[in-house]
C-alpha cells in the first residue's frame, strides 16, 4: 500500500479527476482539476499550495553536526547563520552526484536537511567517529509549499510573524493561527514563495487557516504536473528525470557531477574536505564535459515542421520527461531530459545536457520532433536558465496583492 | 522643429504600441502621441471605484499574436494571460448550458440537452478548426489586391490560392457558407439546441450592427473562432492585470527599445507638404518632424480629421465617409459586494470563473437586434459577462468582486441621442436583465460604470463607439479594410501609414496590424 501524506484528508475530496501521483512512496494530486492550466497559473498569477511532505526530511544535531554535513555536501555549511537555508548537491567519493536538497540553519547546533532520496544510510555512514545524532523525522514532518505572487501577502494574514523581513532562503519559527509553524523562503517554482514545516498531527489545521486566509487572493491547490511546467520555466532539476544519483547508475555515464549539473556554484572547493573534492578539483582544473542548459526551440520551425502535415503545431501542455536528442552540426550533441510549452513564455522549453563546446548560450541546435509518427529535427536555441526568473523571487516588502 | 524622428506614431493603443515597438526593434527613433492620460486605447485597466481595477472597454484576449508576446518578450515586462475556463448560459426554464474547457465535461453536458447535438459538436469543432486554419495564415500576411499585377500581389495571391485549393473541396465550400450566411443559418445545419445555437451565434454579432439572421455574420463567428491561446484554437483569456496590462507590457517593452511615449498630447493634423507627410501638429501648436507618420486612429478620424482633404484623393475620400462603423454595443462595470447567485447554478462555483452569456434562445438575440434596427437599445440584450476577480483577485479588494458585461445592442444613432436619461435607463435594463438570472446582483452593486456607444466615441476617439474601429463586414475586410486599393497599410500620402483595427486583419487585442504595419513601414523604408 502506498501511503498518504497528512493532507490527505482535505486533498483527497478536491482530486476531481482522481490523478495521483506517486512520490517517495505516497501518493500526491497530479492535478485537482481535470485540467491542471489553473493550477499552473496560481503558481504565476496568485498563489497556489503544494503537499510536499513526502519530502525526506533529517534533523541533525550535536557537537560535530557541522563537520557531519561540511563532509557530506558541496556547500560550505560552516557559513551557514542561524535562520539561513543552503541549496546543495552532495556526491560521492568520485565527485558524482547522489542528491540534491536543502540545508536549513534552525539553531547553531541543530539542521533539517531535506532530500529527494532516502539518505539515512549515507549519513550514518559519513558519521562514522563524529558526535553527532540524525533522527529521520520524514513522517513526523509535514511540510506545504505556497507559492506565487500573493504568497507573502497570504501568509501574513495567517501569520503571527512580520514577514517582510524573511529573505530568499532564510527562515523563521512562526504561529499560524496559533500552529507552531517553521516557514521558509524556498520553493521549486522559482517565484516568490515560501516552505510551512509543521508537526503532521497540526497538518489538517493547517491547510484549513492556509486556505481560509488565501482564497481572497486566489490561492488554489495544485499538484504535481502544474509544478513541473513552473520547475522547468525556473530551470531547476529533477533527480531520476534530469540526473541519475550515483547510488542508482548501473554505469558510469548515467552519473553527473555537479558541475555538468550547472551546480557549480555550489561546489566550495576551498573547503577542507568533502565527498568528493578531490575529483572535482580535477574536474574544475580540466572542465566539465557536459553542461546542463536550456534549450529554446523555435516556434516558426515547429510550425513548419507541422504544416507539412497540415496540422497546427501539437504543444506538450503537460510538460514531459524522457530522453530526447539534440543535434548540432552532424550529429547528436546531447540530450534533453524535461520539457514543455511555457504558457507564460508562449515558448516551447527543455532543459537539456549537452557536451560543452556545444552548450554556449545562443548557440543553434536541433532538438528532435516526432510529428505524426515521424521524427524530425525542430530548430532551436541554446539558453541560459532561467527561462523566468522574477524580481519578486529575491525582492523584499510589498509585492502580494 | 528642434526634434527629429523617424517615425511618430499617433494613438497609443496597443496596435500603435506594436508598432511603435517593432519599429524600434528594427533601429528607428520612434515618438507615440497619446491624447490620453494614458496608453492602451480601448485596452486600458482603471480604478473606477477606490480599490475595483476594470478593464474598462476591452476586456478579454484571444488573439495576441504568440510571435508578438516572443519577440517583444512581453512576459519579461509583466504580461500574464491567463485561461478563462467555461461559458454558463442561464435558461428562462431555470436549467443553463455550460461549456467547460474539459471536452468529455462539456459533452455530457449537452447530452442533457441534445444527444445530438453532443455528437455534432465534435464535428463542428472539427470543422470550425479546419476553417480557423484556412483563415489563418490571411491574418499574418499583408493583403494582397487581386486587381494588382505587381510582382508582389501576385505572389501573394498566388500563395493563397495555392493554400485553398489544399483545403480540399468540402471545406472549400463550407469556407464560402461561413463567408456568406448567418451564423443562425448555418448553425441551423449544425444543431437543434437553442440555447446552444444561441450562445454560438452570439459571438457571430459582436460589434456588428447585424443580428444572427443577417447574411455575412457566420465569418465574424469564424473571426472569433479564430481566438487562439498556445496554438490551441478557440480559447480565450483574462491578461493579469486587466486589458491595461497587455498595453502597459507592450510600452515597457517599446520603452525598453528606445520608443519615446508622450501622454496628454492630442494630435491636431498630419503635417504635409508637397504630397508627403512630413510630422504632426499637435493640438498645442506643437509641431514634431519626422520621416514617417503613421496613425492608429480609425479611418475617418485619420482621413477626414487629421489629413486636409486635398491631399486625398476624392475617390478615396467618398470610400472612407462610406465605410461603416454603427457602433452597435455598449458597457456596463459593476463593482460588487458579493459574487452574483444564479438561480439556475446557485453559489460560489467554477461557472463563475467563465464567461457568463445572457443569450437563451436565437429569438431573444434576434429580438435583441429588432429594437436596435428601430433605433432602440435593446430591452432584454445580449451579455457577454465576465468576473475578472475570480481569476485575478487583485483586480478588487480582498472578498470583493468586479463584473464586467459586454452589452449588444446599444446603437450609435439612438432615438433621441444618447444623453445622461438614457444612458441610466440604458444601464437599468441591463442590471435588470442579469437580475432576472441572478436576483442578488441589484443588492450587491457597490458602483456602476454604463458606457454608451457615445461615451466610447468620446472617451476612446472610436469613432460612432465601433469597438473594431469599423465593422467587420465582408466588404470592409482584408484587402477592401478600410478601402479598396488602400489596405496595405499605405495611404494616398507619401511616409503616412495605418496601423489600427481598421486595417487588415481587424479588431480584437491581437496586434496583428500594428506588426504588419512595422513589417511594411520597414520594408519601404529600404
Amino acid at each position: 500500500m502506498l501511503k498518504v501524506t497528512p493532507f490527505h484528508p482535505r486533498t483527497a475530496p478536491l482530486a476531481q479527476g482522481q490523478a495521483w501521483r506517486r512520490w517517495a512512496g505516497y501518493v500526491v494530486a497530479s492535478s485537482y482539476e481535470l485540467l491542471h492550466d489553473r493550477e499552473y497559473h496560481a503558481i504565476r498569477g496568485a498563489a497556489a499550495l503544494f503537499d510536499v511532505s513526502p519530502l525526506y526530511k533529517y534533523v541533525i544535531g550535536g557537537r560535530d553536526a557541522v563537520r557531519l554535513l561540511d563532509r557530506v555536501v558541496t556547500r560550505n555549511v560552516a557559513k551557514c547563520r542561524v535562520g539561513q537555508v543552503l541549496y546543495t548537491p552532495w556526491c560521492d567519493a568520485d565527485g558524482k552526484q547522489i542528491d540534491d536538497g536543502t540545508i536549513s540553519r534552525l539553531t547553531e547546533g541543530t539542521f533539517r536537511m531535506t532530500a529527494a532520496d532516502p539518505n539515512l544510510r549515507w549519513l550514518h555512514r559519513n558519521a562514522a567517529g563524529l558526535d553527532v545524532t540524525i533522527e529521520d523525522v520524514s513522517e513526523r514532518t509535514a511540510a506545504l509549499s505556497l507559492q506565487g505572487p500573493n504568497a507573502r501577502t497570504i501568509l501574513q494574514v495567517a501569520a503571527d510573524f512580520d514577514l517582510t523581513g524573511l529573505k530568499y532562503f532564510h527562515l523563521t519559527s512562526a504561529r499560524i493561527r496559533s500552529i507552531p509553524v517553521t516557514i521558509s523562503r524556498t520553493g521549486y517554482t522559482g517565484d516568490l514563495g515560501y516552505e510551512i514545516w509543521v508537526d503532521a498531527a497540526q497538518a489538517v489545521p493547517l491547510w484549513d487557516a492556509l486556505i481560509a486566509a488565501g482564497t481572497p487572493y486566489g490561492l488554489t491547490p495544485a499538484g504535481m504536473l502544474a509544478l513541473d511546467v513552473a520547475r522547468i520555466e525556473a530551470g531547476l532539476l529533477l533527480i531520476e528525470v534530469d540526473y541519475i544519483s550515483s547510488h542508482r547508475a548501473f554505469i558510469e555515464a548515467q552519473k553527473s557531477s555537479p558541475f555538468e549539473l550547472g551546480l557549480g556554484w555550489t561546489v566550495a572547493l576551498d573547503k577542507e574536505q568533502f565527498n568528493g573534492k578531490g575529483a572535482l578539483l580535477g574536474e574544475q582544473r580540466r572542465g566539465a564535459a557536459w553542461q546542463f542548459m536550456g534549450i529554446e526551440v523555435d516556434w516558426d520551425s515547429l510550425e513548419r515542421l507541422y504544416a507539412e502535415v497540415r496540422l497546427p503545431p501539437r504543444l506538450p501542455t503537460v510538460a514531459w520527461r524522457a530522453s530526447v536528442p539534440i543535434y548540432a552540426d552532424g550529429g547528436q550533441v546531447g540530450y534533453a531530459t524535461s520539457g514543455g510549452w511555457s504558457p507564460l513564455l508562449k515558448q516551447y522549453i527543455a532543459l537539456a545536457h549537452l557536451e560543452s563546446a556545444f552548450a554556449r548560450p545562443g548557440t543553434p541546435v536541433r532538438m528532435e520532433i516526432t510529428v505524426e509518427h515521424r521524427r524530425k529535427q525542430a530548430a532551436a536555441r541554446v539558453a541560459k536558465t532561467p527561462f523566468f526568473n522574477p524580481e519578486r523571487k529575491r525582492g523584499g516588502g510589498g509585492g502580494g496583492a | 522643429m528642434p526634434q527629429r524622428y523617424d517615425a511618430i506614431v499617433i494613438g497609443g493603443g496597443h496596435n500603435g504600441l506594436v508598432h511603435a515597438a517593432y519599429l524600434a526593434r528594427a533601429g528607428k527613433r520612434v515618438l507615440v502621441l497619446e491624447r490620453r492620460p494614458r496608453v492602451g486605447g480601448a485596452a486600458v485597466t482603471e480604478e473606477i471605484f477606490p480599490g475595483f481595477k476594470f478593464s474598462v472597454f476591452s476586456y478579454v484576449v484571444s488573439l495576441l499574436r504568440p510571435e508578438i508576446i516572443r519577440d517583444l518578450e512581453l512576459p519579461r515586462h509583466g504580461l500574464e494571460i491567463l485561461p478563462l475556463e467555461s461559458t454558463l448560459t442561464p435558461l428562462p426554464n431555470g436549467d443553463y448550458l455550460a461549456m467547460w474547457s474539459d471536452h468529455d465535461q462539456t459533452r455530457r453536458e449537452l447530452c442533457r440537452h441534445s444527444a445530438r447535438d453532443a455528437e455534432a459538436y465534435d464535428e463542428f469543432g472539427q470543422l470550425m478548426h479546419h476553417m480557423a486554419m484556412a483563415v489563418k495564415p490571411i491574418l499574418g500576411m499583408v493583403p494582397p489586391d487581386p486587381t494588382s499585377l505587381s510582382p508582389g500581389d501576385l505572389l501573394g495571391l498566388a500563395r493563397l490560392a495555392k493554400h485553398f485549393r489544399r483545403l480540399g473541396e468540402r471545406h472549400f465550400h463550407a469556407l464560402c457558407k461561413l463567408m456568406t450566411m448567418s451564423s443562425a443559418d448555418f448553425l441551423d445545419e449544425w444543431f437543434e439546441f437553442d440555447g446552444l445555437k444561441a450562445t454560438k451565434a452570439a459571438s457571430g454579432i459582436i460589434g456588428t450592427f447585424l443580428g444572427p439572421r443577417s447574411p455575412g455574420t457566420a465569418y465574424v463567428l469564424l473571426h472569433h473562432y479564430m481566438g487562439e491561446i498556445d496554438g490551441a484554437f478557440r480559447a480565450w483569456g483574462f491578461a493579469k492585470g486587466g486589458t491595461g496590462a497587455i498595453s502597459e507590457a507592450i510600452a515597457a517593452a517599446a520603452r525598453a527599445r528606445g520608443t519615446e511615449i508622450r501622454t496628454d498630447a492630442p494630435v491636431a493634423r498630419v503635417l504635409v507638404k508637397g504630397g508627403r507627410a512630413t510630422g504632426v501638429a499637435l493640438e498645442s501648436g506643437e509641431e514634431v518632424a519626422a520621416s514617417v507618420v503613421v496613425s492608429g486612429l480609425d479611418p475617418r478620424r485619420t482621413f477626414l480629421q487629421l489629413v486636409e482633404e486635398p491631399e486625398l484623393p476624392a475617390d478615396f475620400v467618398g470610400d472612407i465617409r462610406r465605410y461603416k462603423f454603427r457602433g452597435s454595443s455598449g458597457k456596463v462595470n459593476l463593482a460588487l459586494a458579493e459574487l452574483p447567485d444564479f438561480t439556475c447554478l446557485p453559489g460560489v462555483g467554477p461557472h463563475l470563473r467563465g464567461a457568463i452569456s445572457i443569450s437563451p434562445s436565437l429569438e431573444y438575440v434576434e429580438r435583441a437586434y429588432d429594437d436596435a434596427k428601430y433605433g432602440e437599445f435593446s430591452r432584454r440584450p445580449y451579455l457577454d459577462i465576465v468576473i475578472p476577480s475570480m481569476i485575478d483577485p487583485a483586480m478588487a479588494p480582498p472578498g470583493k468582486h468586479v463584473m464586467s458585461i459586454f452589452v449588444q445592442y446599444a446603437p450609435y444613432y439612438v432615438n433621441g441621442g444618447w444623453d445622461d436619461a438614457k444612458r441610466e435607463a440604458f444601464g437599468d435594463a441591463v442590471v435588470d436583465t442579469v437580475a432576472q438570472y441572478a436576483p442578488n446582483i441589484r443588492s450587491a452593486i457597490l458602483g456602476r460604470q454604463v458606457l454608451t456607444p457615445a461615451d466610447i466615441e468620446r472617451i476612446l476617439g472610436l469613432s460612432e463607439g465601433n469597438i473594431f474601429q469599423g465593422e467587420l463586414s465582408l466588404h470592409q475586410l482584408f484587402f477592401l479594410r478600410p478601402a479598396p486599393a488602400w489596405a496595405k497599410y499605405r495611404t494616398p500620402v507619401r511616409g503616412l501609414y495605418q496601423c489600427g483595427a481598421g486595417t487588415h486583419p481587424g479588431g480584437g487585442i491581437m496586434g496583428a496590424s500594428g506588426r504588419l504595419a512595422a513589417l511594411q513601414v520597414l520594408k519601404d523604408w529600404r
